[in-house]
């Protein structure tokens, strides 16, 4: 088995154990480069069916290419999907200068919160990995969240031998991350070798690519020249700056994506 | 060629090896580990400067542990709460890093930590000796069934680089290592603060003819194959969603073929594989361990999700009692007469403590008590279980996999146990 073959098969074995222990179960689906390929290893692990709705929190300020790549897929896929939205909160005019942690609990937090409460999800599956932050590091594969959406990172079950946690009270939901033992560059290297869709965005324009994708108003480009995915590796491989450096929310405060998480963010 | 045989030949590394840092609060793990990762570049300059930043807000020299503890209150109070997971890797193979807490309240992380790591480092502060978490460690890893440990000695900084507090130590500890059988593969002088043996051998301990950390980690040997064992594949769950009937498990030992018998335990049904499925790959001929996978059969035999497929020739036990040693989490006790549940490979059963052999300190090894009615959290117990049904398992000598169970109580995972013998054999060695 090569190194590919190995995460893969370990994520299929957490998306099947997640379909069997959760009648009410729900995919997080951001059109990024992680949950593309979670939908990919969904079909894998389904034999080419995938029996879980995705989820799609729209904040109304993604990026216009992500809405179509996502309209685009989920009519050739055959998806199910879910279009979740904070109107409540639009309406009121929340963005991103009113505050970015506060605008990101309202529009994605608190709107994945509307959909959960609206369709009774009780296990969500998301694209996170250890390598993204320092708080996801930390992360068990089964995490639970509270009946306040809360994720009580000082007390985490016990997750061991590939046991998880799927017996959970009534009121609370439990996250699963079957990416989380993946690195960025594997990511890049299974999309090369499975030739996963994916949006364009990532590919260098007039010097500068996306490296991690969000709404238009927080999210940066980086200064890069790789236009294919060989060079998007190379370009990764080398650097020595973080992923989500682009990503103006996590820099909020020095420990804004433990308080954002600790919340129920992502 | 074969695909991995291409990823060799280019240079880029196939296999992955988890490491597991443990030791008692405050020995070092974090700084060991934060050290690792700047000196062999796999720490982002985002992350340096962030964490440069906390320390001088802090009035701090710089912490090499908190590149691992990213937590607020990790960083307050200078300790590790929960796991951290760090990748890196050497010209060999690719690493994950487990980083794993040392204090006692926080047992139950440093456990999930290490049942997912192939191997080992032990710390020990040279200053503060052997402490209790020291020993309690050493001997969880043996129960986890690791193998390969290698003990290291920091704060060599702190005695002098000392060769003669270094052995006195070393000796103590084997000592006690002796005791649990555990083999250290080696045991390390360093300070991880100041680099010294961490990356390079040090100039400042010329008596240490041993590996640095980076050149035993080179060193330990590959994961143990497990496609020589007889097969195991827990069948997970059915699937229907065409015209297919897809029986889908992981291959934990063993291997399995188009046209082979497969024995399914406890159902105790026999049928030929007829495919082995795949989605956007060439449908497999065969499929070994750490596949998963999906089998259509030529009979539609009812098999369900629990069921273990085995070789003919070489199936699992199937029984409703076994002795297990048995780690405990839970702040309730574990007790005599209760019921619980229990959850091995895919199978789930309710099981009643029908026997708390003995109890021992999972510190000082030192018997608690014989015949006892409860398990304190942190403690480690012989015990006699019966499941409410018959189930298929193996001893964990036999197929490590299938030979381990976890205890759910109250929605969560409180205990975690290894079984050693079926009740018949452990009543005969009597």
């Amino acid at each position: 088995m090569t190194h590919l073959d190995k995460l893969e098969n370990q994520s299929i074995f957490i998306l099947r154990e997640a379909y069997k222990k959760f009648k009410k179960l729900a995919m997080l689906w951001s059109i990024g480069k992680d949950s593309n390929v979670l939908l990919w290893l969904a079909r894998k692990a389904f034999y080419g069916h995938v029996p879980i709705p995705l989820v799609h929190i729209d904040t109304s300020y993604k990026i216009p290419e992500m809405i179509e790549f996502r309209d685009k897929y989920a009519k050739e896929w055959n998806l199910n999907l879910i279009v979740g939205q904070n109107k409540k909160a639009l309406a009121e005019g929340m963005n991103h200068t009113l505050g970015r942690i506060t605008c990101c609990t309202a529009l994605k937090t608190q709107g994945l919160q509307q959909i959960m409460e609206q369709y009774d999800y009780k296990g969500l599956i998301l694209g996170i990995r250890r390598d993204e932050e320092s708080t996801r590091a930390k992360e068990r594969y089964f995490s639970p969240r509270d009946k306040n959406f809360e994720w009580d990172f000082k007390d985490q079950p016990p997750e061991l031998w590939d046991q998880f946690k799927t017996n959970f009270d009534e009121n609370t939901h439990i996250r699963i991350h079957p990416l989380l033992h993946w690195t960025e560059v594997n990511v890049w290297e299974y999309i090369k070798r499975e030739n996963i869709p994916f949006v364009s965005l990532y590919f260098a324009k007039n010097g500068k690519r996306y490296r991690s994708l969000g709404c238009a108003p927080c999210t940066n480009t980086i200064d890069s020249n790789a236009s294919t995915i060989d060079e998007i590796i190379a370009e990764l491989k080398a650097t020595r700056t973080s992923e989500r450096a682009g990503r103006a929310q996590d820099q909020e405060d020095t420990y804004a994506m433990q308080r954002l998480r600790s919340k129920g963010y992502m | 060629m074969t695909a991995a045989e291409t990823e060799a030949a280019s240079g880029t590394s196939t296999e992955t090896l988890r490491f597991v840092m443990v030791g008692h609060v405050d020995h070092g793990k974090s700084t060991l580990v934060g050290k690792l990762l700047t000196e062999t570049g796999f720490i982002t300059e985002t992350k340096i400067a962030h964490v440069k930043k906390v320390c001088e807000d802090q009035g701090k020299a710089f912490e090499f542990a908190f590149l691992l503890d990213g937590l607020e209150e990790e960083r307050d109070q200078g300790i590790t709460i929960d796991v951290a997971q760090m990748f890196f890797k050497t010209k060999r193979r690719n690493y994950v890093v487990i980083d794993a807490p040392g204090h006692k309240e926080f047992l139950k992380n440093m456990i999930s930590g290490a049942s997912s790591a192939d191997v080992a480092f032990l710390m020990i502060d040279a200053e503060e000796g052997i402490q209790e978490q020291t020993k309690r460690h050493a001997y969880l890893l043996s129960l986890l069934g690791i193998r390969q440990i290698a003990v290291v000695m920091n704060k060599m900084d702190l005695v002098g680089y000392s060769e003669e507090v270094f052995n006195k130590t070393r000796d103590a500890y084997l000592g006690y290592l002796s005791t649990i059988n555990v083999k250290p593969h080696s045991f390390i002088p360093i300070s991880a603060y100041h680099g010294e043996n961490v990356v390079k051998k040090s100039e400042k301990m010329p008596w240490y003819k041993g590996l640095s950390i980076l050149e035993t980690l080179d060193n330990f040997k590959s994961n143990d194959d497990r496609s020589k064992l007889p097969l195991r594949l827990p069948v997970q769950d059915v699937y229907k969603f065409d015209k297919r009937r897809i029986i889908a498990g992981r291959v934990e030992s063993g291997t399995v073929s188009v046209g082979d018998e497969v024995l399914f335990l406890p159902s105790n049904k026999t049928v030929k594989v007829k495919t082995i499925e795949a989605w956007h790959a060439e449908e497999p001929r065969s499929v070994g361990p750490g596949i998963s996978t999906g089998l259509t059969m030529e009979d539609q035999t009812f098999i369900e999700r629990g069921d273990i497929g085995c070789d003919p020739a070489r199936p699992a036990q199937v029984a409703d009692h076994f002795t297990a040693n048995l780690f405990w989490m839970g702040q309730k006790h574990l007790q005599k007469g209760g019921r619980y549940l229990l959850k091995l490979a895919t199978q789930e059963v309710e099981c009643l403590v029908q026997s708390i052999v003995k109890v021992i300190n999972s510190s000082t090894l030192e018997e608690i008590s014989r015949n006892a009615h409860e398990v304190a959290k942190n403690e480690v117990a012989e015990v006699i279980l019966t499941t409410k049904k018959p189930i298929a398992f193996d001893t964990f000598d036999a197929v490590p996999e299938t030979g381990r169970f976890v205890i759910v109580h109250e929605h969560d995972v409180r205990g975690g146990g290894i079984i050693q013998k079926t009740v018949q054999e452990y009543g005969a060695a009597i």
